[in-house]
């Protein structure tokens, strides 16, 4: 079961330059919230913003990642 | 004959509707609270909107996401182009964004904050694969 903190160094270790917050929603290990600021994503739309971070997951999401919700900025 | 008939089925409805909506249940019955919120917003703007129930058949959610790049329900479509899905819908509902981004006028009593969701209705779960076009409703 993944844990906030995997969710989090997996994140920042795939996006350079990206800080990452992210919590369990539901405490049940599935459902998660990340908001993740990276300087890459100045130049990128909320769209392939969010597709970064989904990307770093593939098929975890939807599957053992039941949810990710995501908040993306630049600075 | 098609190689893939879901597929050419949802790139279909996407061009043939200006505003579709792909999600876990029916606006009337939402069965996820992310899908419900996003028909909270869309409702709150008074959008005519079409919406696909992906729940009935695995592979229409396996096909969007092929064709979207993007893999979580709900996904809204503006003129054949993906807009988002439940949080960047929101927060361009909260930003004053959405309407502009739907083509519509906002209504001028429109909260500030994304209306919340009722909660996802229970079961039971209807085999329909048809599309719910919200302007003959």
């Amino acid at each position: 079961m993944p844990s906030p903190e995997d969710l989090q160094r997996r994140i920042e270790d795939a996006i350079p330059g990206a800080r990452a917050d992210v919590k369990d929603l539901t405490g049940g290990g599935d459902h998660f919230r990340a908001t993740v600021v990276a300087p890459g994503f100045a130049d990128l739309s909320r769209i392939e913003q969010h597709r970064q971070v989904y990307a770093v997951f593939g098929s975890e999401i939807g599957g053992p990642i039941h949810a990710l919700s995501l908040e993306t900025r630049a600075e | 004959m098609s190689d893939n008939p879901v597929r050419e089925a949802i790139q279909e409805a996407i061009a043939d509707h200006e505003i579709i909506l792909f999600m876990k249940g029916t606006p009337e019955r939402p069965m996820c609270g992310f899908s419900a919120r996003t028909t909270a917003a869309l409702e709150a703007l008074g959008t005519e909107y079409a919406a696909v129930d992906v729940l009935p058949d695995p592979r229409i959610r396996q096909e969007l996401s092929a064709i979207s790049n993007w893999p979580t329900i709900p996904q809204l479509f503006v003129k054949g182009e993906l807009v988002g899905g439940c949080d960047i819908v929101t927060e361009l509902y909260e930003s004053g964004e959405l309407a502009q981004a739907l083509g519509v006028e906002a209504p001028e009593e429109a909260p500030q904050h994304a209306p919340a969701a009722a909660e996802p209705g229970a079961p039971p779960l209807t085999i329909d694969n048809n599309l719910v076009d919200r302007r003959s409703a």
